[in-house]
């Protein structure tokens, strides 16, 4: 359970964010500059709010007045807006990066199946398509089994064809994995697609909003 | 061609150590600066770039008075270590060192700068610590730059006269580098070999700067591939 009750200060208005979240997909939807990948990067603690707590599982990322936990400490995957992907390494050591020496084998094998990218694993980001780039590093952020999935804006590079199928990935993944996912987009037909909950963000306040109704 | 080539040997010996000792506090100085804010940061990066734009000689002059017999680290590194730094090639190195810290120390701060710090957020949320993200992924990806910066803080050594001439003073086989051996072979009415000389610190720093340019290409091009 994810629980997020926090304000942060941001150049034009507020970001403040309440609300809890089980082991749903949640969509978070807004114009740009509305304060999205701030929530994100609130949760991951690459940034930090003014005030209020972040807790995932009673493990407490942030309290107002409490030191907050390192990101290292947090175990939640975070897919960035274009990637990120390590340059100066192939596709397999940026998936095993994080898992060290004690890589658990089986898991990373099981997830290079499942993302259909296990032909890609000698190759270096620059030499694989946006598509192939976005399952790497989907891959790269669940292996190290992470307790919670945070995803900016992580299909909108992609062609239809692509798209529709990294979505299906991440419903199976999410299936499999029972993690609590978090996934910024601008396509309302994306968010209601996949989510079992939308919220809109809008200068800085979440409203949460109605599936069908988004359509 | 002159008998004696320590002058060579000399000045190979001064640069590099200087060298060594530059990379390691200008890397480090560049990432604590790139890293963190506090008081009088402007300030001691000011102090940092300072030889720059000073006369060697004010160098020289700061390095007498710190390290002098009399001078506050001159006194306590001879009274611990009984080392004397004035009027030896460790003074030379001392010189070598002020001066091109401030190439080394720009170079890697420019390097690290162009490291996007997604890539170090991003594995933070992978669980690994500082050390090894330094070590794997800021440290490399900024390699270019730092590299760069190496060959300038050597080129610079080699050629350091000023500071190295007040300090070191000039002790034929004991403290005379390359550009010290120039002058005073010039005064002397020595000419071939003032240009022996000219001719060799030419040639070093013409190989370092066309060695890093085509090794800049072959970076560019190969980033150009990506």
């Amino acid at each position: 359970m994810l629980e997020l009750d926090f304000r942060k200060r941001l150049k034009q208005f507020d970001l403040q964010a309440e609300l809890e979240l089980g082991m749903e997909i949640m969509a978070v939807v807004g114009p740009s500059g509305s304060g999205k990948t701030t929530l994100l990067n609130c949760i991951a603690g690459i940034t930090q709010p003014d005030s209020g707590v972040i807790r995932l599982n009673e493990k407490t990322f942030y309290k107002t007045g409490e030191r907050p936990l390192r990101i290292q400490d947090r175990r939640v995957g975070y897919l960035f807006q274009d990637y990120a992907l390590f340059p100066h390494m192939t596709a397999g050591r940026n998936i095993r990066f994080g898992a060290g020496k004690e890589a658990d084998a089986a898991h990373i094998a099981e997830l290079t199946e499942l993302l259909g990218i296990g032909g890609l694993l000698d190759s270096y980001p620059h030499q694989i398509s946006g598509g192939e780039k976005q399952r790497v590093a989907l891959a790269r952020a669940l292996a190290a089994k992470p307790d919670l999935l945070l995803l900016d804006e992580p299909f909108s590079a992609l062609d239809d064809d692509t798209r529709s199928r990294c979505q299906q990935e991440l419903l199976r993944i999410h299936n499999l994995w029972q993690v609590p996912v978090i996934f910024v987009t601008h396509s309302r037909q994306e968010a209601a697609k996949l989510a079992h909950r939308i919220v809109q963000v809008d200068r800085g306040r979440l409203n949460l909003i109605n599936i069908e109704a988004s359509l | 061609m002159p008998a004696d080539l320590s002058p060579l040997v000399l000045s190979l010996k001064v640069a590099s150590i200087s060298t060594l000792a530059v990379f390691v506090a200008g890397v480090a100085l560049a990432r604590l600066m790139n890293r963190r804010d506090f008081f009088g940061k402007s300030a001691a990066e000011a102090l940092i770039l300072l030889p720059l734009v000073l006369p060697p000689t004010v160098v020289g002059f700061g390095l007498i008075v710190l390290f002098g017999r009399n001078g506050p680290l001159g006194a306590w590194l001879e009274d611990w270590f009984g080392i004397q730094v004035v009027f030896t090639w460790y003074g030379a190195v001392i010189a070598s060192f002020i001066v091109s810290l401030p190439l080394m120390y720009q170079s890697a701060a420019a390097a690290f700068d162009k490291v996007d710090p997604r890539w170090e957020n991003v594995a933070r949320t992978m669980g690994v610590s500082e050390w090894r993200i330094f070590r794997t992924i800021t440290f490399p990806l900024a390699w270019p730059g730092i590299l760069a910066g190496i060959v300038l803080a050597f080129a610079r050594g080699i050629g350091e006269f000023g500071a190295t001439l007040m300090i070191a003073g000039y002790i034929p086989g004991e403290t005379e580098t390359i550009p010290l051996a120039i002058y005073f072979s010039y005064e002397a009415g020595e000419m071939e070999q003032a240009a022996f000389w000219v001719i060799t610190v030419s040639a070093l720093g013409l190989a370092a700067i066309t060695w890093l340019n085509h090794w800049r290409k072959r970076q560019a091009a190969s980033a150009g591939r990506e």
